[in-house]
């Protein structure tokens, strides 16, 4: 029996759960130096002045830069080409500032607290300018944060066709406000650098690839690739917000060279929420038309997506929206514009789901709009409309194309799941005897691209003299299990023991190449890259093995369950993978790049039921149903926790989390005394409902997971809040739904 | 997250302690949990020169029977009065109350005393004491002084404890069987409360305390007047935002808490027996 498809507990979790992971911060650096920033306090200033003199004779410091000490350095490289020159970020930036928390000077001292304590006697003199926060407001050009470029507009995308709602019976209409989000990982952005005595920059990082990052080194430091070693040792998390390394972690081997020390940085809490970019900041204009018995005709969604000062990844997250435009409905008669802005706030990325949970939000709340509006069961309208099931590339209204799925079973499974009638008839009742704790049920089906960016990734597996096999992966985990899982899949096509399967990744010396660890990819990508490596592998054994038994090497097969070659149809005489050990000199050795054909298109259904507290606007979830479909799962356990932590986050988005700003850009949420991040105690205990459509892209038929559980649980919650309240008048409110918000809700409906 | 550098000294005894501040003067913080000063440390909003650790006296906690009271050592940990059979059986109350502050990590470290000394509004074991009627001992170069609840709280995190004085005891009122309840309305559990009310019923008077309804713990004086003068709890409930001054914030306006406040006291005062 494969062990694939077992709960195999994870391989790494010991050590994480007694003595800790290994850590950038935990790194012991003889003569290190301690980092730390004197951050803007103004979201939009001009600086006039700098004055380091106090700080530089404070306890222990070691030196201090001031922007014009690097201005050799130029800037940071653009994240990517699209964006103009002019946009790039400075290392530390000494002319205009754009947000708060922008890093100005850099201190380094002997501990981090002489540091921390000289950065506060830096003076900084600011001319302040105003500052555009507001997303639409800033594409109306009052204000331009970079006068060389002339605008704020950073693109606008149009589909090729807009909606036509001429021919609709009913069209229903909302602004939907995707707010900005901060991923919060346990480990703040963690580097440090220093330079070999033959010339080299070793870099360790706590981020989502160590080949990009060394990438980006050798282009800053203009070094060959092979004079950067980059290390990603453990990492505590990074929901997508560590998937590029930023300009104040790229330079700390500037200031190593400068000092001729090794040099650490590791931001406080504070400074993380302040600086390091954040997710969603998409404000939608939406709307839904269709017929008065439930078929939807129409759909167009116009979107301002906010880059935050400096374009990264967050400026380019519409175009995932609009290729997730149509969800899993069959509507033709669509379309698409999308105005993305810079704004005096830190830079947006990508954070779970980047640009489709938008998507998903936008079309499943109008579609309770529309079902609302006509007197329609919203399950029932969905039915309706969601495209049947298929196992053939399916192009959609906006013209993305699907691998597989099968939405109606996934919707019938977790209504069944939820128990739907049942819920529905205990709403009514709580209603019909006016019970002030009001019921809601709430359906997001969805469906959302995985792999979608470019790029295919490396694995290779060696089989040694010493009778391990050595598998290693260009995909760079931080807190997902690689281990276990590549340990699985070389396990389940050599028969070797788990046990003798060593795991390497996260080291630009080990690993000749690597991709990032974002967009759900790295099992379909990477573990097919080790999947098909590890069949060259066993291609290669079977012939030494066939030598060795004098059999011919087609006759030969391999007993995965035993890990035992012999010639078919006489399993009696076999050469086991010890034999072959014993007869190496040299490892056998088999690489593999995999680059899939198209992205996978996991789906699903979540069904939620909340409790909302009439007295005082406080939505309770009660539960959440998903029944997920992200094709072959390689470990239930693994796949499960992916969609709890989805989940959990995604619930966050609807009911606590949000970064807010003040009108002059000062952020009011900087810490988790203000940042609402979600805990254990605020969600339900999840029902998962699995359903296995295999994806034919990859030979593993696996679909990306790491994300499915935020995009379907936003909808159903979301809605499931509105719906709690919908009797009383309340068409839409916007996330997150605090007790305040749904109070105020339902008292202006009251009184309409 | 990095404190400005300060002194430590750890005090052996509460005249140790006590001598430590005379000697410092405004210079010095007592540390007892640390789960108040040290985050505002941390965020550089509080810089004492010198931190008094006083949260090894070991003679400081302790739950006994004074008779008609208990008597709670300053240094008790939440837990310890979380789960007390005494503090059940005699100051339930006290009890629940003490089980909905932060969360288990918080409740092991964070002590009755140095909650109460904070003198934090949006703090839960003010309002109890307030409800509950209870005594803060403070000893000083001076001797001890007792002082009532409604006199301990003297403005916004500020208690009126002499900069030479410490939080040695607090004297509890036993519960005589009247009803009670408190009731914490927030976001998350591990969070302060947004608006809290605490009820508690003693021989035929009812008193009703308010967290984080004003700069300072606070008495509802005006559902307590109301009740005492024959209203039922609802009508009552409405006098609950009476002379608060409530704060705004990301959690809640003024408008809202005014609310919660209402409902809250609602809730309270039906769950301690009164229609």
């Amino acid at each position: 029996m494969s062990i694939l498809g077992n709960s195999v507990v994870r391989r790494e979790d010991p050590a994480f759960l007694t003595v800790g992971g290994s850590y950038v911060e935990d790194l012991v650096l003889e003569g290190a130096v301690h980092l730390t920033y004197v951050r803007s306090i103004a979201a939009h200033a001009r600086i006039t002045g700098i004055d380091v003199g106090e700080a530089r004779s404070a306890p222990g410091v070691v030196a201090v830069f001031t922007p014009a000490d690097i201005e050799a350095m130029g800037s940071a490289p653009n994240v990517l080409p699209i964006f103009p020159e002019e946009m790039r970020r400075p290392f530390i930036n000494g002319g205009t500032v754009r947000y708060v928390g922008e890093p100005i000077v850099a201190v380094l001292a002997e501990t981090k607290a002489q540091a921390v304590d000289a950065a506060e006697l830096v003076i900084v003199d600011y001319d302040v300018l105003p500052a555009v926060v507001d997303v639409e407001q800033s594409a109306l050009d009052e204000v331009v944060l970079f006068p060389d470029v002339g605008s704020n507009v950073l693109s606008r995308m149009t589909s090729e066709g807009q909606a036509d709602f001429s021919d609709c019976e009913v069209v229903v209409a909302e602004r939907i406000v995707n707010q900005r989000l901060t991923a919060a990982p346990i480990e703040t952005r963690s580097g440090a650098a220093w330079w070999t005595d033959d010339g080299r920059l070793v870099h360790y990082s706590a981020c989502q690839g160590a080949h990009p990052t060394r990438d980006l080194l050798a282009k800053i430091f203009e070094l060959p690739t092979e004079a950067v070693r980059v290390v990603v040792p453990d990492v505590g998390g990074g929901f997508g917000a560590k998937s590029r390394t930023y300009p104040e972690e790229l330079i700390i081997g500037w200031y190593s060279r400068a000092v001729g020390r090794p040099v650490k940085w590791t931001e406080t809490r504070s400074e993380n929420v302040t600086a390091m970019p954040q997710g969603r900041g998409q404000i939608q204009y939406a709307k839904l038309g269709g017929t008065r018995d439930g078929l939807i005709t129409a759909y167009q969604l116009d979107v301002f997506q906010d880059a935050g000062a400096y374009p990264i990844i967050g400026a380019v997250l519409a175009g995932m929206t609009q290729r997730m435009l149509t969800g899993t409905y069959e509507i033709r008669n669509v379309g698409f514009n999308a105005t993305t802005v810079v704004t005096n706030k830190v830079s947006t990325t990508a954070y779970r789901g980047a640009g489709r949970p938008e998507a998903a939000v936008a079309i499943e709340r109008m579609i309770d709009r529309y079902a609302d509006e006509i007197g329609m069961d919203p399950a029932e309208v969905r039915r309706k409309n969601l495209v049947p099931r298929f196992t053939e590339p399916y192009t959609t209204g906006i013209g993305t194309v699907y691998d597989v799925g099968d939405y109606p079973e996934a919707l019938r499974l977790a209504l069944e799941g939820v128990g739907y009638d049942e819920v529905l008839a205990e709403q009514a009742a709580r209603r019909n005897r006016s019970d002030r704790s009001l019921l809601g049920v709430g359906i997001g089906v969805y469906v959302e691209i995985t792999a979608g960016g470019p790029g295919g990734e490396f694995g290779s597996v060696e089989f040694g003299p010493d009778g391990r096999l050595k598998v290693i992966s260009g995909s760079t985990p931080y807190g997902q299990g690689h281990e276990t899982t590549w340990a699985m899949i070389v396990a389940d096509r050599t028969g070797v023991p788990m046990d003798l399967i060593d795991v390497i990744h996260g080291d630009t010396d080990q690993v000749e190449r690597g991709g990032l660890t974002v967009g759900s990819r790295s099992v379909q990508l990477g573990g097919s890259a080790i999947a098909a490596a590890t069949t060259q592998l066993v291609d290669q054994a079977r012939s030494k093995a066939a030598d060795m038994m004098e059999a011919a090497a087609d006759d030969v097969v391999l007993d995965s369950e035993t890990g035992a070659f012999h010639v078919v149809g006489s399993p009696a005489v076999s050469v086991g993978w010890d034999d072959l050990a014993a007869s190496l000199v040299e490892p056998m050795y088999e690489f593999h790049d995999f680059t899939a054909e198209m992205p996978t298109f996991p789906c699903g259904a979540h069904v939620a039921v909340v409790e909302v507290d009439q007295d005082t606007g406080a939505a309770k979830l009660l539960r959440l149903v998903a029944a997920d479909d992200a094709g072959t799962i390689m470990n239930p356990l693994l796949a499960e926790g992916q969609v709890h932590g989805g989940m959990a986050q995604g619930i966050a988005q609807v009911l606590l989390e949000e970064i807010v700003y003040d009108v002059d850009g000062n952020l009011l949420t900087s810490n988790f005394m203000d940042y609402s991040v979600i805990s254990a105690m605020e969600v339900p205990s999840f029902e998962v409902i699995h359903l296995e459509t295999p994806t034919w892209v990859n030979e593993l038929g696996a679909k990306g997971v790491g994300e499915s559980g935020t995009v379907g649980s936003i909808p159903a919650v979301y809605n499931a809040v509105i719906d709690a309240v919908s009797h009383l008048g309340v068409r839409h409110m916007e996330m997150p739904l605090s007790p305040e918000k749904v109070w105020r809700a339902m008292a202006d409906a009251s009184a309409e | 997250m990095i404190p400005v550098s300060f002194d430590y000294a750890r005090a052996g005894s509460a005249d140790e302690a006590i001598a430590l501040l005379a000697e410092h003067g405004d210079e010095a913080k007592l540390m007892a949990g640390g789960h108040s000063l040290l985050p505002m440390m941390k965020l550089r909003l509080a810089y004492p020169a010198m931190v008094i650790d006083i949260e090894r006296i070991a003679d400081l906690s302790y739950i006994n029977d004074g008779g008609d009271h208990l008597a709670i050592g300053a240094l008790t940990r939440h837990r310890a009065i979380e789960t007390s059979a005494l503090v059940a059986e005699h100051a339930p109350l006290l009890a629940h109350a003490t089980s909905q502050v932060g969360d288990p990590q918080v409740r092991h470290r964070g002590t009755f005393g140095g909650s109460l000394a904070h003198a934090d509004a949006a703090a839960d074991h003010p309002s109890v004491l307030l409800a509950m009627g209870g005594t803060v001992v403070a000893k000083g170069p001076g001797g001890e002084r007792e002082i009532a609840a409604g006199d301990f709280f003297a403005g916004f995190l500020e208690s009126s404890l002499a900069a030479d004085e410490m939080i040695t005891e607090i004297r509890i009122p036993k519960h005589t069987g009247g009803g009670w309840s408190f009731q914490k309305f927030n976001r998350r559990a591990q969070d302060w409360a947004i608006v809290g009310a605490t009820v508690q019923r003693n021989n035929g008077s009812t008193q009703v305390a308010l967290v984080n309804m004003h700069p300072t713990p606070i008495r509802a004086a005006a559902v307590e007047e109301a009740l005492a003068g024959g209203a039922s709890a609802t009508d009552a409930a409405e006098q609950a935002h009476v002379g608060m001054e409530p704060s705004s914030d990301l959690n809640a306006s003024v408008d809202f808490r005014n609310h919660l406040a209402r409902v809250l006291v609602r809730r309270a005062l039906n769950e301690a027996g009164i229609d």
